[in-house]
């Protein structure tokens, strides 16, 4: 024991550094937590400008080799698809044939890839895989049947190892013009790139068929890509789907003697994917715009090169306004503005003492930078991808979604065909500098968050915000674990004062293992968490559940749980305990929960640091702040009152349910929020296989449940 | 017995007479050098260019050493490494199997995989094979400015026992998938040649037309019997191919027909090549161009023919003729060769021959093809067409594929037998797989008509070399028995991808790493063509050549493995922490050995007895604060003032070299 030590021997100067941080929690955490918030709103001045890293890009060295000649073969594309469109009943068979026979007259290899939507289902155990490609194929039904179409260009002295992927998705029952030009773009890429000498990888152009979704026929597409799939569904659907598949039937085309066939037509192994996407214009400006997509699954982001390359060629190469995701009610809320300010103002003084501290930067700039940086944060933590790309990153490949919309509406003819020459050049230059890679994209950060579309944070800066909000929870939790044991020690020297002196040796071991018990009911609200978590599984299974009843039996099962696990596992121990309800177990407590708390940010934080970093902004100070009612009620003291309201704030904010009302309304407006939405919002979240929802299932959640024992504990 | 006599005289005068003839003729044989050219129409609007040079000399012991068109060279090579037969390729692009053909000879032959593909067949003990291939990669290095020379690693190289051809033993095979082609190879190349590319066919050879092909493969082949202790000597056989399919510049194309569709391209030798054949390589025995039309073609144009109601008797004609209604040659041909045609492989082909013999400087020779109308047709295909993909996704493992899937015509394959069911396809695959692709070869599943087999009902037999790691690659080689009216079949393998020292990778690692080509064969069918009249033959080693019966041969596209890299900047981060680390060791080491505590505090209490100042009053009540002690005054135990000196100064040297730090940080960083 350290007391019955000599006191002539000294701690080693480590040792006496963390006692004296730990002696200091409490000023430590409220520095520590502040500088915390302060690093992440300082993010935006940190960034810093993008650059092409990869050498063997160069984008737009090459001029854009993209003739009027491929724009007005792609208009006429566009024409007829569009005609199809309205023409025929069946037009999600007439749509694909037609891009097939387009493909074919370029000379380039074709086939048909037909696949069944899989359905989004809760699987509580492949939370990180992808389900087994063997037992997905289950008695679907005919109707449900989509027909990707896709296109290969071998590179003519290319040697097959790598392709480069194009995805342009369409609604083959009803195309809208958007979408038509979208395959136009394409078209009139591919019909260029057959021609072209200068491939070295192939090319694949996949016509995606979102009937069911985008994503599904893309994630259906790579997954058939990846397992030695036969193509056709031959045995599958073989009688019972025999009208739909006759449609099909090889229709050769003497023109080459190939035909389009089902056989599965594959490249090598992909090494970047774009899809293209166009929008009808949405707001007042005055140029073409591309938006930018990149977040996929779990906060997965593809190599920044890629944005670079991407980025660059639209702004110098054709003139686009580049844009990325931003949450715009940010742009005109008052305290960014004036924490702008400050910066700048901050900035300004910096320059005048150094003029070569290149800090700060200029308001618009710093708002711009915060709506970005939000949302990056926000799509990155929600884990789900936002758009096909996300299938990408599943296999390894780097993907974005171009999303271009022009600056007048898509109907004026006359601007059609520059439009479609302005974004086939801007794809033609992708390709080209993805093509002159010799390695795949490694040379740039794949940890990073954009704070404009050529702006980033990297790993390295955005790190520092994390640490300092998780630094002081390990020290709370030792200085807390320290005064129950001190407060323990002098309550029982009172005790034992009058008794002999022997009694102290098991009375030290007994208290040195009391923090079992608290580290036992931490565990059992964590487990609590799980079950929590493979709720919604058993939910799901009712048939005709609205989302509002889902979300109330949710929370109506949790509590049952709860109460369930409280009487089987927590009551033996709890009634020991009744009888002498110590003021330093809600000490205990409370240090086991923060440290438990600590571990799990940190596990967060490797796999979706976006998440932890939110989950932290949250957390830590509901953990910190964390004490009994009876305890600020018994003290009487503005200081105590002012520490209760704070509590009962932060404890509210911290429900995630609140949470989530509270951050759709502040950024949406209150009007439109139902708390079914959440029940949706969560769907979304285990649908995508997010690991944001075991985070709030298994982590805040239990913290947030302690929280509240702690609020209400009697001491 | 006069009669009797004179009838022995008769026959041992016939007998000698015979074997005078026979060693003149042997002393006649001479060294013979070919050269060939034979152009095909593509059903893709494009043009197969195949050149055939061949070099014969006779064996040593006849003929001595000393020869006048046979490379010195490769007769250097022959005999230094005992090399029996030896074949090595260039390529750069990839074949069209679907598209331009995978049965006949050319095809089965001449597609080869990209980059360098070197095998050879060494007539030495078995202990030497090793080092003579070593010094044969080295050597052929030297010889063609390639980088052969990396064969040389065991790791590169295997020694196939029976699958990729049979009855080969001593035998190497390797391949380097990632060697770029380019005409320092072909230099060399063409230097083996007698005129080089000065004269004859090899003159075409102008660089830029052939290298914007959409295929290009050079190819060398050695057959030697110098060494063979029996039988036939036929010396040194050096087969030098060139395969190259072109595109003819598309000029004529803006017809278009009423069914829509336009004209195939029409060519000419010198729009395909830009130069013309200015005569025959004098040093030629034999100097040729052939034409051929495949047996599709053949068989559209006879459709064509008989559509516009020709007589039956003008059908036969055509069949002779040359010139007919669907395209027209610019140069009468001085012969046509008729295949003949046999089971399974649709009608007869035809082959035009024309002898540049006949043409010099004043009037070269320059063939014109022109298109009449539009007519398609499909080459000749593989039974099963194999494509192999990698399966799976993550760095830690995955899984290799190879697919068959009938091609269109196997139907006609066996069409007689197909409602047998012991009928069955043979298939031959060959695959080597790098050793840090750790294939498990007890996860090999196939399937077949997309159901599970077991692998006792379909693979007849099956050899597997194991990899070991930096030592050897694996080999895997096996032969497949299939119903003949398959679907389709696939087989799987799975592997763990293996780690690498850092200085194992190679420059580029971030592309991945190549799984070579896998050999598809179909030892049931041979690709070879039966030409009708044999006396041509003898001066056509390009045609005896074609007849060669050979099993029908397909090689797999190469797989790209992404392999997990360490960050190549990690070196100098792992120097730099361990030597922090080494630095914080030494130093605690010392200064725990060095240390006299009871010396140190001996002379901390005189000092402190001098010197209490302020500043040391303050230093000792923050180092109290950092004790989480109360404040006590220094002077009441010696001991604690003195460690709070110690700690206030180390304090104080901690806050000067973090600002240094920090400065430094600032102002240079």
């Amino acid at each position: 024991m350290a007391e019955s030590e000599p006191p002539r021997k000294k701690p080693r100067p480590i040792v006496r550094i963390f006692v004296f941080l730990i002696s200091h929690s409490l000023l430590v955490s409220v520095i520590c937590c502040t500088a915390g918030v302060l690093a992440l709103l300082l993010l935006p001045v940190l960034a810093k400008n993008t650059y092409i890293s990869e050498n063997a890009l160069v984008p737009g060295s090459a001029s854009p080799m993209l003739s009027s000649h491929d724009v007005s073969g792609a208009d006429s594309f566009v024409k007829e698809i569009i005609s199809s469109n309205t023409k025929h009943t069946n037009a999600g068979i007439e749509i694909p044939r037609l891009i097939a026979h387009y493909i074919l007259d370029l000379g380039a290899e074709v086939s048909y890839h037909k696949f069944h939507p899989e359905l989004k289902k809760f699987h509580p155990l492949h939370f990180f895989s992808s389900p087994d490609p063997g037992i997905i194929h289950e008695n679907y039904s005919c109707s449900l049947l989509g027909v990707n179409t896709v296109g290969i260009i071998r590179a003519p002295r290319g040697d097959g190892k790598e392709a480069i992927v194009l995805v342009t998705p369409y609604n083959s029952t009803k195309i809208d013009l958007g979408e038509a030009l979208s395959l136009g773009i394409a078209y009139s890429i591919f019909s260029l790139l057959t021609r072209v000498t200068w491939l070295a990888k192939d090319i694949i152009w996949l016509a995606a068929d979102s009937r069911y979704g985008e994503h599904t026929s893309v994630a259906s597409w790579l997954r058939d890509y990846h397992t030695p799939f036969f193509g056709g569904m031959g045995k599958l659907n073989g009688e019972t789907c025999h009208e739909s598949s006759t449609l099909f039937e090889s229709k050769t085309r003497p023109s080459m003697g190939t035909e389009i066939s089902d056989v599965f037509r594959r490249a090598g192994t992909m090494a970047a994917a774009l899809v293209i996407n166009v929008a009808d214009r949405n707001e007042e400006v005055d140029k073409d715009t591309l938006s930018i997509y990149a977040e996929a699954s779990n906060g997965q982001m593809p190599n920044l090169d890629l944005i670079n390359v991407v980025n660059y060629l639209a702004v110098h190469g054709q003139g686009l306004l580049v844009k990325v995701e931003k949450v715009w009610s940010l742009l005109d809320s008052k305290w960014v503005k004036t924490l702008g300010e400050l910066f700048e103002s901050l900035g300004k003084v910096a320059r005048s003492l150094n003029p070569q501290w290149k800090f700060g930067i200029s308001v618009a700039e710093y708002i711009e930078g915060t709506a970005t940086l939000a949302s990056s944060l926000y799509y990155q933590a929600l884990g789900v991808p936002t758009g096909p790309h996300g299938a990408f990153r599943n296999y390894q490949v780097d993907a974005i979604t171009l999303q271009i919309s022009p600056k007048v509406s898509l109907n004026n003819k006359v601007r059609q065909n520059e439009f479609l020459q302005r974004g086939g050049r801007l794809v033609e230059g992708v390709i080209r500098s993805v093509n002159n890679l010799l390695e795949k994209f490694h040379q740039s950060f794949f940890l990073y968050l954009l704070t404009s579309p050529s702006k980033f944070v990297s790993v390295g800066v955005y790190m520092i915000a994390f640490a300092l909000l998780v630094a002081p929870l390990p020290l709370v939790a030792a200085s807390l674990y320290s005064d129950a044991n001190k407060l323990d020690f002098t309550l029982e020297k009172d005790k034992h004062t009058s008794c002999t002196a022997s009694v102290d040796e098991p009375g030290i071991t007994f208290r040195s293992w009391k923090w079992l018990h608290a580290a036992k009911t931490v565990l059992i609200v964590h487990l609590w968490g799980v079950v929590v978590t493979l709720l919604p599984y058993f939910i799901c299974q009712i048939p005709n559940c609205t989302p509002t009843t889902s979300i109330f039996l949710w929370v109506l099962l949790s509590v049952f749980s709860l109460l369930i696990l409280h009487f089987t596992l927590g009551s033996p121990f709890s009634i020991v305990n009744v009888s002498q309800t110590r003021k330093e177990d809600w000490l205990l407590l409370k240090s086991v929960m923060i440290s438990a708390s600590f571990i799990g940010l940190c596990l967060m934080s490797v796999i979706n640091f976006a998440t932890a970093e939110i989950g932290a902004l949250l957390i830590v100070p509901m953990c910190l702040m964390a004490t009994p009612l009876k305890l600020e009620i018994k003290a009487r003291t503005l200081r105590a009152f002012t520490r209760a309201a704070c509590n009962m704030i932060l404890l509210f904010n911290g429900f995630p349910l609140a949470a989530f009302v509270v951050i759709k309304g502040t950024f949406g407006g209150f009007g439109s929020i139902s708390v079914g939405d959440f029940w949706n919002w969560v769907e979304s979240l285990w649908a995508w296989n997010s690991a944001t929802y075991l985070y709030i299932c298994m982590i805040h959640l239990p913290c947030w449940s302690l929280c509240v024992h702690i609020l209400l504990h009697s001491c | 017995m006069r009669p009797s006599m004179a009838l022995l005289r008769s026959i041992i005068l016939f007998f000698l007479i015979c074997f005078a003839s026979d060693s003149i003729g042997k002393e006649e044989q001479e060294e013979e050098f070919s050269e060939e050219l034979l152009l095909r129409p593509l059903p893709d609007r494009k043009v197969l260019a195949y050149f055939h040079f061949e070099s014969r000399v006779p064996p040593t012991d006849t003929y001595g050493r000393h020869h006048h068109l046979f490379p010195k060279a490769i007769y250097q090579l022959v005999h230094k490494f005992r090399v029996r037969e030896m074949e090595m390729s260039f390529t750069q692009g990839r074949w069209n199997y679907e598209r331009w053909g995978g049965y006949d000879p050319i095809s089965s032959s001449n597609a080869k995989p990209p980059g360098v593909e070197l095998w050879a067949v060494f007539d030495v003990p078995q202990h030497q094979i090793d080092a003579s291939w070593k010094n044969l990669t080295h050597t052929l290095s030297g010889l063609f400015c390639a980088s052969i020379n990396f064969l040389e690693s065991s790791t590169t190289y295997s020694s196939p026992d029976w699958g990729f051809q049979p009855s080969l033993g001593n035998s190497r095979y390797g391949t380097l998938p990632r060697e770029a082609v380019c005409t320092e190879n072909l230099t060399p190349w063409l230097k083996l040649l007698p005129c080089r590319d000065k004269a004859g066919l090899s003159a075409l050879m102008d660089r830029p037309s052939i290298y914007r092909g959409f295929y290009h493969s050079q190819r060398l082949r050695l057959t030697s019997a110098e060494f063979d202790s029996v039988g036939m000597n036929s010396g040194i056989v050096l087969e030098q191919t060139l395969t190259v399919v072109l595109q003819p510049s598309t000029l004529g194309t803006g017809t278009m027909y009423s069914s829509g569709s336009s004209l195939q391209p029409s060519w000419s030798i010198s729009s395909l090549f830009g130069r013309k054949v200015s005569g025959k390589c004098v040093l030629a025995k034999s100097s040729n161009v052939y034409v051929q039309l495949e047996s599709g073609l053949v068989s559209e144009l006879k459709n064509l023919w008989k559509e516009n109601e020709r007589s039956e008797a003008d059908i036969l004609a055509f069949e002779g003729s040359w010139a007919n209604s669907g395209f027209e040659l610019s140069v009468v041909p001085d012969k046509v060769i008729k295949e003949a045609s046999s089971l399974g492989k649709g009608g007869p082909s035809f082959l035009y021959e024309f002898l540049i013999k006949n043409y010099n400087d004043s009037k070269p020779f320059d063939l014109g093809f022109t298109w009449k109308f539009p007519i398609y047709w499909s080459c000749l295909q593989a039974p099963l067409h194999a494509s192999r993909f990698l399966m799976g996704s993550g760095n830690e493992r995955g899984a290799i594929a190879i697919s068959l899937k009938p091609s269109q015509q196997s139907g006609d394959f066996y069409s007689v037998d197909i409602n047998e069911d012991n009928c069955r396809l043979r298939v031959d695959v060959f695959q080597v797989v790098p050793w840090y692709v750790k294939v498990y070869y007890h996860t090999l599943r196939v399937f077949v008509n997309e159901q599970l087999q077991s692998l006792a009902d379909v693979v007849e037999r099956m050899h597997v070399s194991p990899s070991e790691d930096k030592v050897s690659p694996g080999l895997m080689e096996m032969v497949l028995k299939l119903p003949c009216g398959v679907k389709s079949a696939a087989l799987t393998i799975e592997f763990d991808k293996g780690f690498l020292h850092i200085d194992e990778y190679p420059p580029d690692a971030n592309q991945g790493f190549d799984i070579p080509s896998a050999v598809v064969s179909f030892p049931d069918f041979q690709s070879s063509m039966h030409f009708l009249g044999d006396n041509f033959l003898n001066n056509s080693p390009m045609l005896s050549k074609l007849q060669e019966r050979s099993p029908v041969l397909s090689y797999t596209e190469v797989l790209l493995v992404p392999l997990t890299t360490p960050d190549f900047s990690m070196p100098y981060n792992v120097i730099t922490i361990t030597c922090t680390v080494f630095a914080l060791y030494f130093g605690s080491l010392l200064n725990a050995l060095r240390r006299r505590v009871g010396e140190e505090e001996r002379r901390l209490k005189s000092k402190a007895a001098k010197k209490t100042g302020r500043l040391h009053l303050l230093l000792s009540k923050l180092s109290a604060k950092l004790r989480g002690r109360p404040w006590e005054p220094p002077q009441s135990p010696p001991s604690s003032s003195s460690s709070s000196l110690v700690s206030s100064k180390l304090i104080l040297k901690v806050i000067l070299v973090a600002g240094i730090a920090a400065g430094w940080q600032y102002y240079f960083g």
